[in-house]
Order: C-alpha cells, then sequence, then structure tokens
C-alpha cells in the first residue's frame, strides 16, 4: 500500500518532541465511518417526529393562483399541509445581497413561495406526515393552479428591454455588475505582435453530494428552543439565520452537525426548503425532517459556473503577455442566493483572471443576470474553475500561435519566486507565492520531454494524445474581507476550546466543523503537538454550537489553516496552564519544564517529572494539598484570525495527459499530475486526498457533468442516470508534489489545500484536448464540457 | 399509493426477522426504517450510485432496486453484518489507513462491491489488477475522494489476502 509521505518535514517553532505536524496521522473518525457507524442527518431520528416532503412548481415561471389542501388534508398519515402564506406567519422572507459587492440586489425570497415560482423545483406547498412515503402521497393530492407566466432562460438576452423583467420591484434582470479596467489595455493590444480571442462557455453543473442535503428541526414549545440537526458547513451561520427569520436569540438555537456526507460548498447556503422545515417545526410544535431526494436535489442545490465568458489575451514574439481581456456574462436564477449571495462567482472571475502572471494590463466587465432557472451560487473553488479555464486557456492558444512551449511561455510570464510581496493587476496582493519552483517540480515529475517526444511518435502512428497544464492560484484562509465587510454575519475568526481532563487526556472543541476532509484529525494533531500528548489522548468535537467556541465552519479551504491555528495556540496555552500547576506541585519554575509524549518532563534533561494523570488527580480531587495562591486553569480558549494580509494566496500548476479517439470522440484520461503550494503541510496525506478528490471533481466539470435546460426553463437530464459523474473506471491514477511557502500571518503557517484541485484540473483537461487535436486542424474546444459529440463536431466528423 | 402489506420472513446479518412490510418498501427503506440499519445508505434511489449496495444470498444487490417482500426467505447481510462478523475488517482497516474514506456516505457500498470482487477473485486463484478493480467499483459513486485511494486500498488487500492463501 501507499501511504502517500513524501513530503520533506519543514518544521520550525512546530518542531516540538512529539510532534505530528507533517505526519499523516489516520483520521480518528474513519473507523466508524468505515463500519457503517456514522450518524448522518438522515439518520436521525427523533421522538414524534413528523416527516416533510414539498410540492414543487412545474414550471419555470407561473403565478400561483390557488391551491387546494382538502384532498391532502384527508390523505393517510397526514399532520398538516401548509402553504407558502401560512408559514410566512412564522418565518420573515430574506435578501441576499453584499453591500461590498456594490449595486447587488435581489428580491425578498420566502421559504415556501408566496404568490409566485420562479424556478422548476420551486416548493410551493408543504406536506407533513408520519412518514415520507405518506408525505409524498398526499403531495400528489395537493391541486395547485397555476398560471404560467413567461419564463427567462437565455442570460444573453436576459437584459434586452423587450424581455420580460423577473422581479418587478428591482427595474430589471441585472443582479450585479462588475468593471476593472488596470494599466493601457487597448494600446497593449495594438502594439502586441499577435492578440487570440475566444468565447469560454462553462456549464452549469452542481455538487452531486453522494447524501443529499438533509435536517432535523426540533422546536420545544417548553423550553421554547430550537435545536437543528443539520448538513451544513457552518453551523454557527445557520444557527444566526434561524435565529433571524424566527424571531429568536442566538442562545435559543442550537445547530449540530453530525457527519456529513458531501458538502464541496452545495451546503454553506440557506436553502429555502430547509428554512422551511424549521419553520414548519416551530408551527406544529414538534420535529420534523427533510430529506432532499436525488430528484429534488437537482433542481434545489444550488448549481454553479453557468458563464459565458468572451476573452481576448495579446502577446508580443518573445512570449510577453501584454494584456487580458474578459466579459463574463452569468445567469444565476431568479434570486441571489442567501447569505453568501451569487454575486461572488463573477466577482472572483473578475479578480482571478490573469493571477499568476505579471501582466500590468487588464479590463473586465462581468455582468450578473436573473433567470428562471434554479440559483446558482458557490461551489467548490467559486469562481476559480472558470478563472482558470479562462487564463490558461488564453494562455495556450497564444502559445500555440506564436510557436512557443506552454511551460516556457508560463515561464516568461509568472510572477518571480522572489517578487513577493507582489500584488496582481486585479488588486489581489501576494505574501508568497512559488510559481516557478511548482512549474519546474511538475516539469521534472511528469517527464515533460519525454512525454512530448512519447506523443510525437505515437501521433505518426494515428495516436493523438495531448498534454495540457494549469498554472493557477487560489483564495484561501480568508479573513472578514470575504463577507464580514460586506455585511453578512458570517465569521471568519474561529476559536479552539482545550480541556485537561481527570484522567489527563484532552479535548479539543473547533468551531470549524468536518465534512470528510480530515479537520478532526488536523485539530487533534495540532493540539497534540502544541501540548505534547500522544494524538490518542485527544478527542475532537465540533459541529455543535452549544458546545463549540464561534466559528465560520468549513469553507473556502479555512479549517486548516484557520482553525488549526487556533487549536495550535489554545494547545500551547494549556500547556502553559499546566506547567504553572506543574512547576508548583514540583517546586521548580514553569520555564524548567515542558509536556513531552503525556508526561511532565525536565525541560533540559527530558526527564520524566510527572504524569498528567497525577497531576489531574491533584487538581481535580485533592486542590487542599495546592498552594491557597494558586488557582489552576485546566481549559484553555484561543481564536484566530488571519491580520496580516486578506487571503492566504496558494498557488500550482497541474497537467493532463490524455488519449483521444478520433472516431468516437472519447477522451481516455492517462495520467494527471498536481504541484502545488499550501505553506506548512500538516498532514501530507489528507492535503493529496484533497487534491485528487478536487481534481476529480474539476474532471467531471470537463468531460461530463452539466445541467441542461430547455428553452421553457424545464431541467432536462436531473437524475443520475441522465446526469453524468465522474466513476472510477475512468479515473487516471493522480501525482501529487508539493513545495512549501508558509504564510507568516500564523505560528503554524498552513494555507488551504481544498480548492486547488477543482481549480486547475477543467483547464488542463480543455488544454490537453486542444493539445491532441490541433495536428487534425481541430478548432480549440473551450465548450465545457467535452463531450465526443462536441470533439466529433470540433473535427468535422458530424 | 399503497394499501398492501406483506409478512415476510428473512435473515439479516444472522438474526431471524419478521415484519410487515408495505409490498411498495424497498430494501433499503425496510433495512434503515424497520431494523434501524443505517449503514447502509441511500444516494439517488436510481440504482445508479450503488450507496445502498448490500449482500443478498451473496450477491451484491442495489438496495433500492429491490422490494423488501422480494426477500422473503433471503439471506440479507448489511456492512453492520460484514463489520460485527470481521469480513471485512481487513478492507476496512486499510480504507482507514490509506484515507480511501472521506466523508465515508459511499463507504458501506464501497466495502460490499470491493468484498465482492475479492471474493469473486479468491474463488478464481487471481490478484484483481488495478483496472479491475476500477471496472468493479464503476457502479459506486464517490465524490469525495477521487477513487484513487480506493484502488490503492482494495489493491493492498487484494495482495494480501493472495499471499496469506
Amino acid at each position: 500500500m501507499k501511504i502517500a509521505d513524501d513530503s520533506p518535514p519543514v518544521l520550525t517553532a512546530l518542531d516540538r518532541p512529539n510532534s505530528y505536524i507533517g505526519r499523516s496521522v489516520p483520521r480518528p473518525n474513519l473507523a466508524r465511518l468505515a463500519q457503517g457507524r456514522g450518524q448522518y442527518v438522515s439518520d436521525v431520528v427523533l421522538p414524534r417526529m413528523a416527516q416533510a416532503a414539498f410540492v414543487r412548481s412545474p414550471h419555470a415561471h407561473a403565478r400561483i393562483v390557488g391551491i387546494d389542501k382538502s384532498a391532502a388534508e384527508k390523505a393517510a398519515g397526514v399532520i398538516a399541509v401548509i402553504t407558502g402564506a401560512e408559514l410566512a406567519e412564522v418565518m420573515t422572507p430574506w435578501v441576499a445581497v453584499l453591500t461590498h459587492l456594490k449595486g447587488l440586489k435581489s428580491a425578498p425570497q420566502h421559504a415556501i413561495a408566496v404568490d409566485r415560482a420562479c424556478w422548476q423545483g420551486e416548493a410551493v406547498c408543504a406536506v407533513v406526515a408520519r412518514t415520507r412515503a405518506q408525505a409524498e402521497d398526499a403531495c400528489e393530492l395537493v391541486e395547485v393552479t397555476y398560471e404560467e407566466l413567461p419564463a427567462v432562460t437565455d442570460a444573453e438576452t436576459a437584459l434586452d428591454p423587450k424581455t420580460p423583467v423577473i422581479q418587478p420591484s428591482l427595474g430589471d434582470n441585472l443582479c450585479f455588475e462588475r468593471k476593472l479596467d488596470v494599466g493601457d489595455v487597448d494600446k497593449a493590444f495594438a502594439e502586441a505582435d499577435a492578440v487570440v480571442e475566444t468565447t469560454f462557455v462553462t456549464g452549469r453543473h452542481t455538487g452531486v453530494t453522494n447524501e443529499p442535503r438533509a435536517t432535523v428541526a426540533d422546536w420545544n414549545a417548553g423550553e421554547q428552543r430550537l435545536t437543528v440537526y443539520q448538513g451544513t458547513q457552518a453551523p454557527h451561520m445557520m444557527q444566526d439565520l434561524f435565529a433571524k427569520h424566527l424571531g429568536l436569540q442566538h442562545h435559543q438555537v442550537r445547530v449540530v452537525t453530525k457527519d456529513v456526507g458531501g458538502s464541496f460548498g452545495i451546503k454553506v447556503h440557506a436553502y429555502a426548503d430547509e428554512m422551511a422545515t424549521v419553520a414548519l417545526s416551530k408551527l406544529l410544535r414538534r420535529p420534523v425532517k427533510f430529506v432532499a431526494d436525488r430528484l429534488e436535489s437537482f433542481v434545489t442545490d444550488i448549481h454553479a459556473r453557468d458563464h459565458r465568458i468572451k476573452a481576448k489575451i495579446g502577446v508580443n514574439k518573445d512570449g510577453t503577455i501584454t494584456a487580458f481581456e474578459i466579459d463574463d456574462l452569468t445567469g444565476i436564477g431568479p434570486y441571489s442566493v442567501y447569505p453568501r449571495t451569487s454575486g461572488i462567482e463573477a466577482n472572483q472571475v473578475v479578480s482571478l483572471v490573469g493571477g499568476p502572471y505579471t501582466c500590468p494590463n487588464y479590463r473586465a466587465q462581468a455582468r450578473v443576470v436573473f433567470t428562471n432557472k434554479n440559483v446558482m451560487c458557490q461551489y467548490r473553488a467559486v469562481g476559480h474553475p472558470i478563472a482558470v479555464v479562462v487564463t490558461e486557456g488564453l494562455v495556450e492558444l497564444a502559445a500555440a500561435k506564436i510557436g512557443m512551449d506552454p511551460l516556457e511561455l508560463r515561464r516568461r510570464n509568472l510572477f518571480a519566486d522572489d517578487a513577493y510581496p507582489a500584488q496582481s493587476a486585479a488588486g489581489l496582493k501576494f505574501e508568497k507565492l512559488s510559481h516557478h519552483e511548482t512549474l519546474a517540480h511538475l516539469d521534472a515529475m511528469m517527464n515533460y520531454a519525454g512525454l512530448r517526444a512519447e506523443q510525437a511518435k505515437l501521433r505518426k502512428q494515428g495516436i493523438y494524445r495531448g498534454i495540457g497544464f494549469a498554472s493557477f492560484i487560489e483564495v484561501t484562509n480568508p479573513s472578514a474581507a470575504f463577507y464580514g465587510v460586506g455585511g453578512a454575519r458570517i465569521t471568519s475568526q474561529d476559536g479552539a476550546t482545550v480541556k485537561l481532563d481527570a484522567q489527563g487526556n484532552i479535548s479539543i472543541h473547533s468551531g470549524v466543523s468536518e465534512q470528510g476532509q480530515g479537520a478532526e484529525a488536523v485539530m487533534a494533531q495540532c493540539v497534540a503537538s502544541a501540548f505534547g500528548v500522544p494524538i490518542e489522548r485527544v478527542r475532537v468535537v465540533m459541529g455543535d454550537t452549544d458546545n463549540t467556541p464561534y466559528g465560520g465552519g468549513t469553507w473556502a479551504s479555512r479549517a486548516a489553516g484557520i482553525g488549526g491555528e487556533a487549536a495550535w495556540q489554545a494547545g500551547k496555552a494549556l500547556r502553559e496552564n499546566v506547567l504553572t500547576v506543574a512547576g508548583s506541585m514540583l517546586q521548580t519554575t514553569p520555564q524548567a519544564l515542558d509536556i513531552r509524549n503525556g508526561l511532565v518532563v525536565d525541560k533540559a534533561t527530558g526527564n520524566e517529572r510527572l504524569s498528567l494523570e497525577e497531576l489531574s488527580r491533584v487538581v481535580y480531587f485533592r486542590p487542599d494539598t495546592l498552594p491557597a495562591g494558586l488557582q489552576p486553569e485546566l481549559v484553555a480558549t484561543r481564536h484566530y484570525v488571519p491580520k496580516a494580509w486578506p487571503f492566504a494566496f496558494t498557488n500550482g500548476i497541474q497537467a493532463s495527459y490524455l488519449e483521444i479517439d478520433v472516431d468516437t470522440g472519447f477522451v481516455k484520461l492517462l495520467k494527471h499530475w498536481c504541484v502545488e503550494d499550501c505553506g506548512t503541510i500538516i498532514n501530507p496525506q489528507l492535503v493529496d486526498e484533497q487534491i485528487r478528490g478536487g481534481i476529480v471533481q474539476g474532471i467531471g466539470a470537463a468531460l461530463y457533468e452539466q445541467c441542461l435546460y430547455d428553452e421553457r426553463g424545464q431541467m432536462l437530464n436531473g437524475s443520475m442516470a441522465d446526469y453524468l459523474v465522474p466513476m472510477a473506471a475512468e479515473m487516471p491514477d493522480i501525482e501529487c508534489g508539493h513545495v512549501v511557502s508558509p504564510t507568516t500571518d500564523s505560528e503554524l503557517g498552513a494555507k488551504g489545500a481544498g480548492e486547488a484541485g477543482t481549480a486547475g484540473a477543467p483547464a488542463s483537461v480543455m488544454n490537453a484536448i486542444n493539445d491532441a487535436l490541433r495536428p487534425l486542424g481541430a478548432t480549440p474546444l473551450t465548450d465545457m464540457p467535452f463531450t465526443p459529440g462536441k470533439i466529433l463536431r470540433a473535427l468535422g466528423k458530424v | 399509493m399503497s394499501d398492501t402489506s406483506l409478512d415476510i420472513a428473512l435473515t439479516v446479518n444472522g438474526e431471524r426477522v419478521n415484519e410487515r412490510v408495505e409490498a411498495r418498501k424497498t430494501l433499503v427503506d425496510f433495512l434503515r426504517d424497520d431494523l434501524v440499519l443505517t449503514g447502509s445508505h441511500v444516494g439517488c434511489e436510481h440504482g445508479v450510485c450503488g450507496t445502498c449496495t448490500v449482500r443478498v444470498n451473496g450477491e451484491i444487490v442495489r438496495g433500492c432496486l429491490m422490494l423488501a417482500v422480494q426477500c422473503d426467505g433471503a439471506v440479507v447481510e448489511t456492512i453492520e453484518g460484514l463489520s460485527d462478523n470481521g469480513e471485512a475488517a481487513d478492507l476496512q482497516a486499510a480504507f482507514v489507513a490509506r484515507n480511501a474514506l472521506q466523508c465515508g456516505y459511499c463507504t458501506p457500498g464501497m466495502i460490499v462491491a470491493a468484498q465482492d470482487l475479492l471474493n469473486r477473485a479468491k474463488d478464481s486463484g487471481n490478484v484483481p489488477s488495478r483496472e479491475a478493480i476500477r471496472a468493479h467499483l464503476s457502479g459506486n459513486y464517490c465524490r469525495c475522494t477521487g477513487y484513487q485511494a480506493i484502488v490503492d486500498a482494495i489493491e493492498s488487500v487484494a495482495q494480501a489476502r493472495a499471499g496469506a492463501q
């Protein structure tokens, strides 16, 4: 078995005697999950619990003329049939805007549509019954009379004067617009030796979490308190939203997040049907469960990446990139999604295009428009895959145009490794990146020259293989610059509380949450190392607003970098507290002692002085034997938020090697490589597996995944039989490499690693496809996903 | 609408079970809702994702494509059974060591499917290749791992079991 542990440990202040930083420690929660002993929200059953199902609009846009509930109310097992107007009595609507995205607007959205349904799949009525099957049966008996309205389904014409306005109160269908013009773009294009212009399309797709969205809400009228078991990435954020829209205080709302069957950004939003489930519990004064089925998931889980980008690059014969220009258009559905908004993705595209390169001339326009399709919002690597497809697609088209090797063109334009701190044309601030070192590492790791020789040889035999690259930067460890400054109550800081129990073991309570990425292991590693105990003696508690410090949860690759630093600092603080007690007990100074492998030792010699069990015994059961002036504190809490930089940018480069069957258009992925730099690597295996999983998710976008809609706003492929996802047989083995440039903003120096794979994979696959097809004179493919049909069309075969 | 229920008797993880079930109830819903064996998960309910994979009379099936009433008289084994009797212990240990699961939702189905492949390999005397492992898992969806770690874990167990024979 290969255990990925090939990264050199880069340890400084982290290099404690029994440090777990930089080691591939197994995750503490895995054995349980592998035995089927997980506790997903789908599994939660409470006394008196009822099940909710929703009647959903079959139309993309329709006025609700009337709802006849009478037959449904008489059906077997039915407890209540609730319309949007009735639910609005207990839950207020929301508007998803952020003040720092100037001009961003949206209309009030209700948990259940009140008088108008604005996309196919929007809930128009809820049925609560004893079982889900009974609730679904009764949904079929709810008679909804609709008056179908014209549906806006083409983003290109959404702003035309003759197109109906979806939300009349807003005046038009423009949600958000951003423009940027840096340097002298017109002059740079005019003076460039070559200009390449094309249009990229990144297909609308979705997360397809294996466990659908799931919520169990339990309003206890006796204690006037709401407990919500929810598969969410941000428990404290949801606590705030439930409280706000039900008119409660935070301390009346507890959000518990147990095991979550995949998130990827899908479960970081406030969904109307989940908000409705919570409101139904309050209304009915009993627990209510809602688990989306797969067909509901496809039309209600957020979609993402539905962008059309007209793009242009100027390049000189020596390979210097002179300018980038983009015009991005995206249709995000009828509402901006709460509370993170649907403006962030396009905003990220504008910010990230051209990001790895020194080119000073950049012009961008992005328009975000409303449509009558399912809502779009932030999904893993928000905006990055789009920006990387545009930038790296242009870079390789430019390289082909001037006849330069694509890696060489990159070498001539990437920010130099000694150029930091640096700032991109779009204004992104970089503390320390390593584009050239990662590129050199990749070049060697994949044996680039050897692959090119193999490719040339095979072409003579009629075998068409392609090599494609994608350099990228990734936003991680966000400060309040992401959401807080825009007025959203989404915290960027995170906390950790560390406790020493009466047997000398440790528990850590963290505000970040586990979604499968391994945050539990990372927290345990940080605390075990900082405090000084074997990791087996650390228990991790997460995902419970009653029992963890206030925190942001898990999104934007923040758990290890922010939550891990808080855990590290809390572990250190508890060590100081314990050594104060130990110093007193041993009649020496705390400075002369340390904690190593669960023992208080003499710092100079490492000799054992006291066990933690003994220290705990005395503190908890014989405090009478301690000096009168000493009050031991065997609990410590620390918080952390990045301060020096708004984001900790990471960087890297990916490569794809593939073969195309030019008769069928099928793409066979042969191998994929990624070299990235996420700063200090706390757990090499977990980093590599985040990269691999992310790459495969990006490959899905490149080759298979697209939510197809017809002109009336009907989703055409909303099942797993019709919407293709990457499966084991088609995926390549993926080789990972690392360069380590720690951030100095934290002692740990860790940046995020959760989204780099997804950011770069689509562009590298696209570039490899075009590299394979170039000798055949095919028109470059820029319209994702790259299906066999599109490849055959590019070859002129169909 | 279903107003037809039937009595069924079957063996689940070695225990005799007598229940009255609606004719329309799927096997996985019966296991999860009636027997509270929540280790078998529901992912798509239309036979694509493999998350509900269980063993019926020795063959792996999709728990969402079979009705509970079809299992009258059958021997059903789930991840709980394979865990408690130790049959999949080495696979589970390899999955943990190799981080071949992230969210863990697909894992019970993956383990049941992998154990089926390894049982067949044992019968035929072959050690499955990485390609054969990938092909066998082609009906089990994992969104987290990218599959490589899963293939690594199964490959290591296949080799270890072959070596131990």
